[in-house]
């Protein structure tokens, strides 16, 4: 692999990172807003907030890193996304804004409030849509690039198919990956209610999921052929994702071995995603940008590389107890532990 | 609106609302760890139960104020592409190590934080959760120390070659290790654990002042206000080596922060004062020999006046109060901390005397109004550059349109969280407060 693939691995593989703790976040949250109001209270919410309190910090920092690590792999990123991007990309921050602080407020803040709640479980939604318009606009034909401008065609990018599937994908995904781990979680903590309910969730968003997913073929290749073509070729990364995806729904309705139902979901969105990522290289920015012209100076490359195994050997330690402590404890999901 | 639309103008005012929004709470994400950690030990060496609520206290309030830094933490992070991709461009190539650091930093100190807050009674030995807070305190000084670096490159870039407008040779660790680094991050970490140690000892002070008259509120005071002294002199001893930095390598930015005109040896410092239409001081307070003093260490030195320096190369004149209002603080702060503990040793009679706790009280909103000074200077002071000597600020910004609107939406946003953070913070400790807490946990009520 040449360092440019590296660099870009590297960050598809912390976008993916992103992609699962994230939606297991947004989806608990907008989850923990429709129990309330639909007066399911049970313990259900707080076997949420059990889970979300300890780590919705850390899941912000692989989207962070996802950023900073764009910038220096491949500064003109800056130049080309930065410019198009200043509108969409301050409301994606307004939201996360929102979120973010709504969540603290709402969980330490002493009370529980319905407003507060209502803002961070509609902002979770509204993130992964606002977010996978970068991915779409990667795609090529949203952009106006001139000598010395770029801007966004937002027309465009409102009224195309293509646009708006992945935007259902993105939403029904969070929806399905949150509720496949909630059930899990459930499952461990002996709640049987609220496991019945995460199930029932889990079964109900497959058949969207796996929809949403086949109409993106039809979208993409009507949008971007030559990206389609590619991906035709790696066929069988979108087929194991399917054969997981079939594991998923078999245990789930088998009630079995939910803790592998769950990494059956993270194989499935793997293999997707990176089948999805490699089929789109070495293009950052369809037509305009490749991983190869984008790169930056070879030294810095090095530096970061070496820079990032020496950090990754420090946080797999420190997640490593985090989960322990917060995912594997099963008095502590249980909530016989403080 | 009220001017002509230009993207760097406005890049300009958002990038300054969302720094100087941000930095009240990353200076207290950096230094309320260090004053947690110092009550929980404290707690634990003297076996006092107070100073561990202490610890649980300002953890609990923590939370909140983290929660608002790292939301605009991540605006400021993803803006800087937004606004300044130009910049941004040549910074990815030069200086993106230190950046990338930082987020492991962030990485580092979110995931202990998270565990530090919910195992205060998971372990048998106090010393393991104890031990919990190291990381994060590690983690936060540190990022604090990367970010800091990559402001210092703005100030002093080196690291790299300008051949024909290309950026070659690339040293990575010379870019981060610049001139600037070693008395810029020295300066700002201390200055958060300064500013940290005040805001706690404000509300110590203030319920002091109401009439809660508990040992709690007393052992807070105490190890607030001593740890502050000695913070308090460090900040005034570092801001030394600042000053001394700028006359060496940012001559015009010293200049123009004390209103030194005319290259001169025996050089006063100028306090206060407005200028005249000549151009020239009134009403200042001069200090003979002082500026010479700062800037190299004896009466004598020459210092570089504006002179020196084309019209267009140098920053506006503005400056001088932001330097002069932050170190005034400084002084103050360095002041009020030393009484308390002055008293506290000669004459322990006037220790809560309520002019000095009003002092103290108006140190927390003071050292956070300083670190805006403080930056303030630092930034504008750098002006016209955005990469000092190299690109000037309006190279760097976006072309984009609508910088304007996102400004107005953004003033919104930090109106909103800012209101909504406050109100919490007060909720939570209304709802909760501290003699309820002695009383549940079974602590005696004080005197
Ligand atoms: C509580 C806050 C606080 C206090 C009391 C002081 N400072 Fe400060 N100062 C800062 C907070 C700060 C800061 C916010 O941390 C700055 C802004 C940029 C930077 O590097 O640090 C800063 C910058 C700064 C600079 C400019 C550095 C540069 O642009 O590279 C100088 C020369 C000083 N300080 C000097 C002093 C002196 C002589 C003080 C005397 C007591 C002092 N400061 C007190
Ligand atoms: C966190 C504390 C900081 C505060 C409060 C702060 C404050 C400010 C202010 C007030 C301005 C506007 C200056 C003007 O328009 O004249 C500004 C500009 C700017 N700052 Fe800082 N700054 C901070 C740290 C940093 C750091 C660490 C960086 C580097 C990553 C940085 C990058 C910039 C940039 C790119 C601009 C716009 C260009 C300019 O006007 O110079 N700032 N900042
Ligand atoms: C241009 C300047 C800056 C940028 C780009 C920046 C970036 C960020 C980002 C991305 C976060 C969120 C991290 C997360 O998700 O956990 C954050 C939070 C924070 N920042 Fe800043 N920052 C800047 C200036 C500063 C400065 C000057 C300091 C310290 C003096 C600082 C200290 C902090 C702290 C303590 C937090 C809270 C994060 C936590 O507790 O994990 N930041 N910043």
């Amino acid at each position: 692999m040449t360092m440019e693939v590296w660099g870009i691995a590297i960050l598809w593989l912390f976008l993916y990172g992103y992609m699962i703790v994230g939606s297991i976040d947004f989806g608990a949250g907008f989850f923990h807003f429709y129990n309330k109001v639909s007066k399911k209270k049970h313990p259900v919410n707080s076997l949420i907030q059990r889970y979300l309190s300890p780590v919705w910090e850390t899941t912000n920092v692989f989207l962070v890193f996802f950023f900073v690590g764009i910038i220096g792999f491949f500064p003109d990123t800056a130049y080309y996304y930065g410019t198009a991007l200043l509108v969409p990309g301050s409301i994606s921050i307004v939201l996360i804004a929102i979120r973010g602080s709504y969540y603290a407020f709402n969980t330490y803040g002493a009370s529980d409030s319905k407003v507060y709640s209502f803002l961070y479980g509609i902002t979770g939604l509204l993130i992964p849509a606002s977010f996978t318009t970068v991915l779409t606009i990667s795609e090529g034909g949203f952009l106006d690039i001139s000598e010395n401008a770029v801007t966004l065609d937002l027309m465009a990018l409102l009224t195309s198919p293509y646009s708006w599937s992945v935007v259902i994908l993105a939403v029904v995904s969070v929806l399905f990956i949150s509720s496949s781990f909630l059930q899990y979680y459930a499952r461990k903590a002996n709640d049987e209610a609220s496991f019945e309910l995460f199930r029932k969730y889990t079964l109900f968003w497959s058949g969207p999921q796996i929809l949403a997913s086949v109409f993106i073929f039809f979208a993409l290749s009507e949008h971007n052929p030559a990206h389609f073509a590619d991906m035709l070729d790696i066929w069988w990364m979108f087929g194991l994702s399917f054969v997981f995806f079939v594991g998923v729904v078999v245990l789930t309705v088998l009630k079995r071995n939910l803790g592998t139902a769950f990494i059956l979901v993270m194989l499935q969105f793997f293999a997707a995603w990176f089948g999805y990522g490699a089929s789109h290289l070495p293009w950052l920015l369809y037509d305009y940008l490749t991983i190869y012209d984008g790169f930056v100076n070879t030294t810095m490359g090095i530096t970061l590389i070496v820079s990032f195994i020496l950090g990754f050997l420090l946080l797999i330690p420190s997640l490593y107890l985090l989960m322990r402590l917060f995912l594997f404890d099963t008095e502590y999901i249980r909530g016989n532990k403080k | 609106m009220f001017m002509e639309y230009d993207p760097a103008t406005y890049s300009r005012i958002l990038t300054g609302v969302t720094l100087g929004f941000h930095i009240i709470f990353a200076t207290l994400g950096v230094g309320v760890p260090l004053m947690i950690a110092l009550a929980e030990w404290t707690g634990m060496r003297k076996n006092d139960p107070h100073y561990t609520l202490l610890a649980r206290r300002w953890a609990r309030g923590f939370v909140v104020t983290v929660a608002v830094g790292v939301v605009t933490g991540t605006a400021i992070g993803l803006q800087l592409s937004l606004l300044w991709p130009n910049f941004m461009q040549v910074a990815g190539q030069t200086i993106a190590l230190p950046l990338f650091l930082e987020v492991f930093a962030f990485f580092f100190e979110a995931i202990f934080l998270g565990i530090y807050l919910y195992t205060w009674d998971r372990f048998k030995s106090k010393l393991k959760h104890f031990l919990l807070i190291i990381p994060v305190i590690i983690g936060a000084s540190f990022s604090a120390f990367f970010i800091t670096s990559l402001n210092a490159f703005m100030n002093a870039p080196q690291g790299f070659e300008l051949v024909d407008g290309v950026i070659q040779n690339i040293r990575p660790l010379e870019a981060m290790f610049n001139p600037a680094t070693p008395t810029k991050t020295a300066h700002v970490i201390i200055t958060c654990y300064l500013t940290a140690a005040f805001v706690l000892a404000m509300i110590a002070a203030y319920k002091l002042l109401k009439g809660d008259r508990n040992v709690y509120h007393k052992k807070a005071l105490h190890l607030t206000m001593v740890s502050a002294f000695i913070f308090a002199i460090a900040t005034a001893l570092i801001g030394d080596f600042s000053g001394k930095y700028l006359a060496e390598y940012q001559p015009e930015k010293l200049a123009a922060g004390e209103w030194h005109f005319e290259t001169e040896t025996e050089a006063p410092l100028v306090l206060g004062g407005v200028l005249n239409e000549e151009g020239e001081v009134e009403y200042a307070l001069e200090i003979p020999y002082a500026l010479s003093i700062l800037s190299y260490g004896y009466p004598g030195a020459e210092v570089t006046g504006l002179d020196q320096f084309a019209p267009e190369d140098t920053p506006p004149l503005i400056v001088h109060y932001f330097f002069d209002g932050m170190i005034a603080i400084g002084m103050y702060l360095m002041f009020i901390s030393f009484l308390y503990v002055a008293f506290r040793k000669f004459k322990p009679a006037w220790q809560y005397n309520r002019w000095l706790l009003w002092g103290i009280v108006a140190g927390g909103p003071l050292s956070l109004l300083a670190i805006e000074f403080g930056w303030m200077f630092a930034e504008i002071g750098r002006q016209p550059w955005i990469l000092y000597g190299i690109m000037r600020t309006p190279e760097g910004a976006t072309t984009a349109d609508h910088v304007d609107s996102m400004l107005y939406m953004f003033i919104g946003l930090y109106t909103v969280l800012g209101v909504s953070a406050s109100l919490v913070l007060r909720k939570m400790f209304r709802n909760n407060p501290v003699a309820h807490e002695l009383e549940r946990r079974g602590m005696d009520k004080g005197e």
